[in-house]
C-alpha cells in the first residue's frame, strides 16, 4: 500500500492507500474521486483521466506512443506534468505521490 | 423538496452516471441506485480483456467503492430484483414482496447476452457480467479447444484473450464478414487477417447446427456446412437483448429498448431510461440503438438534467473501441452509406485509418493505432466539419487545422 493525494477540481486533498499494481485511474474511481471521467475504464482510449502530476514526476516512465497521442486531445489545458491517470501504475516508489485533477475532462 | 427518493434500476455504467450526475446537478433529494448483481458498479469492458487476462483483478474492476456511495449519499441495494413498477402509485414493487415508492424512476436495467438453443450445457457460456467472466477465466484454465460463436466485438476480443492462453481457437460467424455492424468490408478483411496471423481459424457463412454435450458437458459445435468441431469452451458472442420488460409490462412503449428522446424521456413524465436498455427516438423517427459506454454515461447526464427540469441531450457522435491483440480499434461516425473511402497511414504497419465520406463529406472514421485521427475526427463530427478525401489521405495534413 502505498498514499496517493488527489486534488480535487474544487481543491480539495484526498489522500487514498492504492494497492501496488493498481493504476491511479482505478484509484481515483473506486474511491470516487472528482474531476475523474475514465469512460474507456483503463484503455488509453478515450483521454477522460487527464491529470497533472505535481510530484515524483521524474519517478515515472515516460508516456507511450499513443498516451502522448491522447494527451494531445485532453478537454483541459495541457501542461508539461500533464499524464493520463490509467496509465500509471503505482509502487513502493510513488509512495506520497501527488496528483492534481483538472476541471474538465470532456 | 419532495420527500420520496429518486429510484435508479439498474447499477451499471449508466445508473451510475445518473445517480452521481443527479447530485452534482444539485439534487439533494434521497438517492436509492438498485442492482440485481451482487456487486457494487463494475467496469465492464475490461471483463473480455485485462480481466481474462488477469492483467486486472475483480476489486481493480471497481467504478465506485459502496463506501465512495455512501460519502456521495448515495444508496446501493445490491441483489435486487424488481417484479413491477405501480406507474399510477408511483411505486415499485420487488420480489421479495415489499414495495418502494418514488418521485422519479429511472430505468438502468442494460441488456443481456442473447443466447441460442442448446446452450445450457456446462462449458457454454454468455459474456455479459462479472460472475459469467470468472466462469469462463476458470474455464478457460483447462480448456483445450475454444469455440467462439459470434464475429463480432465481444466473440473477437475473447478469441484474442484464448489464443493469448495458447487454446486453440475457431470462431464461427453466420454473416459474411467480421463486426458486419460497426465497421467497413475493409476493416473485416484487415482483422481476419489480424486473427489468422494469430493463428485463429475464421469461419464465415458458418451455419450452426447444434451443440452436442456428453454428460451435460459440451462435446462438440456441429455445422451444417462443415465438420464438427471438438470444443471444450464455447463462448456466445451473438448480440444482445434490451432488458425492457420492465417498462413494457409497465405499458411504456419499447420496441427492441425501451422508447426514449434524446434527454432519456419515457412516454410517463415520471420514468426516464438510460443505456443499454434504451431504443432513442431521432428527430427523422427512426429508432437508434447504441450499446456502448459513451451512449450509458451520455444518456445518464441527460436523464439526471432532465429530471431537474434542465435540457442537456446527448447529440454528440457515436464512438466505440474494441481492443484485440496489440490493436486498438476506435470507431467514430459510421462507415454505413459510404461512397467513398480514403486510407490515412500504413494498413500494412498497423498504424491506419479509414476515413468515410458520403456526397464528399466525411461521416465516419475506423482507427487502428490512429488515436489522434480518432480524436480529431470526434470533434470534426461533432461540429459537422469535413477534411477533403484529399486531406484525408494525407498524413502530413494536420486535421486539427480545421477545428481552429
Amino acid at each position: 500500500m502505498s498514499k496517493v493525494t488527489f486534488i480535487e477540481p474544487a481543491g480539495n486533498a484526498v489522500d487514498v492507500d492504492v494497492a501496488d499494481g493498481w493504476s491511479l485511474m482505478q484509484a481515483a474511481t473506486s474511491n470516487g474521486v472528482d474531476g475523474m471521467e475514465a469512460e474507456c475504464s483503463g484503455s488509453c482510449a478515450c483521454a477522460t483521466c487527464h491529470c497533472y502530476v505535481e510530484s515524483h514526476e521524474e519517478l515515472l516512465p515516460a508516456p507511450a506512443e499513443n498516451e502522448l497521442a491522447m494527451l494531445d486531445n485532453v478537454a483541459a489545458e495541457r501542461r508539461s506534468n500533464s499524464r493520463l491517470a490509467c496509465q500509471i501504475k503505482m509502487s513502493d516508489a510513488l509512495d506520497g505521490i501527488v496528483v492534481r485533477l483538472p476541471a474538465t475532462q470532456v | 423538496m419532495p420527500t420520496r427518493p429518486i429510484v435508479i434500476v439498474g447499477a451499471g455504467q449508466a445508473g451510475l452516471q445518473v445517480a452521481e450526475s443527479l447530485r452534482s446537478e444539485g439534487w439533494e433529494g434521497d438517492i436509492i441506485l438498485l442492482g440485481d448483481e451482487p456487486h457494487a458498479p463494475y467496469h465492464r469492458p475490461p471483463l473480455s480483456k485485462a480481466y481474462l487476462l488477469g492483467e486486472a483483478t475483480a476489486e481493480q474492476l471497481t467504478m465506485r467503492s459502496p463506501e465512495a456511495l455512501a460519502r456521495k449519499n448515495i444508496s446501493l441495494r445490491t441483489g435486487i430484483s424488481v417484479d413491477h413498477i405501480d406507474r399510477t402509485g408511483r411505486e415499485l414493487h420487488f420480489s421479495h414482496g415489499s414495495s418502494l415508492p418514488y418521485h422519479r424512476l429511472v430505468l438502468a436495467t442494460g441488456a443481456r447476452a442473447r443466447t441460442l438453443p442448446g446452450a445450457d450445457l456446462a462449458g457454454v457460456f454468455g459474456l455479459r457480467g462479472f460472475d459469467d467472466c470468472r466462469q469462463i477465466g476458470a474455464a478457460l484454465e483447462t480448456a483445450e479447444n475454444v469455440t467462439v460463436i459470434g464475429g463480432g466485438f465481444i466473440g473477437l476480443e475473447f478469441a484474442a484473450v484464448a489464443r493469448k492462453k495458447g487454446k486453440t481457437v475457431t470462431v464461427l460467424e453466420a454473416g459474411e464478414r467480421l463486426m458486419a455492424r460497426a465497421v467497413s468490408p475493409f476493416i473485416s478483411e484487415w482483422y481476419a487477417q489480424l486473427h489468422a496471423r494469430h493463428g485463429v481459424d475464421i469461419v464465415l457463412k458458418a451455419e450452426l447446427s447444434a451443440f452436442a454435450g456428453e454428460n451435460g458437458r459440451i462435446a462438440t459445435v456441429n455445422r451444417k456446412n462443415g465438420p464438427k468441431l471438438k470444443s471444450d469452451l464455447v463462448v456466445l458472442g451473438v448480440g444482445v437483448i434490451a432488458n425492457d420488460q420492465l417498462a413494457a409490462d409497465a405499458g411504456l412503449p419499447v420496441d427492441r429498448g425501451i422508447i426514449v428522446d434524446n434527454c432519456g424521456r419515457t412516454a410517463d413524465p415520471a420514468i426516464f431510461a438510460a443505456g443499454d436498455c434504451t431504443a432513442t427516438s431521432l428527430a427523422d423517427g427512426s429508432l437508434r440503438r447504441l450499446e456502448s459506454v459513451q451512449n450509458a454515461v451520455e444518456q445518464g447526464k441527460a436523464v439526471a438534467a432532465a429530471i431537474l427540469g434542465k435540457e442537456k441531450p446527448f447529440v454528440a457522435t457515436p464512438w466505440f473501441w474494441s481492443d484485440q491483440y496489440d490493436a486498438k480499434l476506435q470507431m467514430v461516425g459510421t462507415s454505413a452509406g459510404h461512397d467513398q473511402m480514403v486510407i490515412r497511414g500504413n494498413p500494412d504497419d498497423g498504424k491506419f485509418s479509414a476515413f468515410y465520406f458520403r456526397a464528399g463529406k466525411l461521416i465516419g472514421i475506423d482507427s487502428v493505432n490512429r488515436p489522434q485521427d480518432h480524436m480529431a475526427g470526434r470533434k470534426l463530427l461533432d461540429r459537422g466539419l469535413s477534411p477533403t478525401p484529399e486531406q484525408a489521405a494525407d498524413d502530413a495534413f494536420l486535421l486539427n487545422i480545421l477545428l481552429a
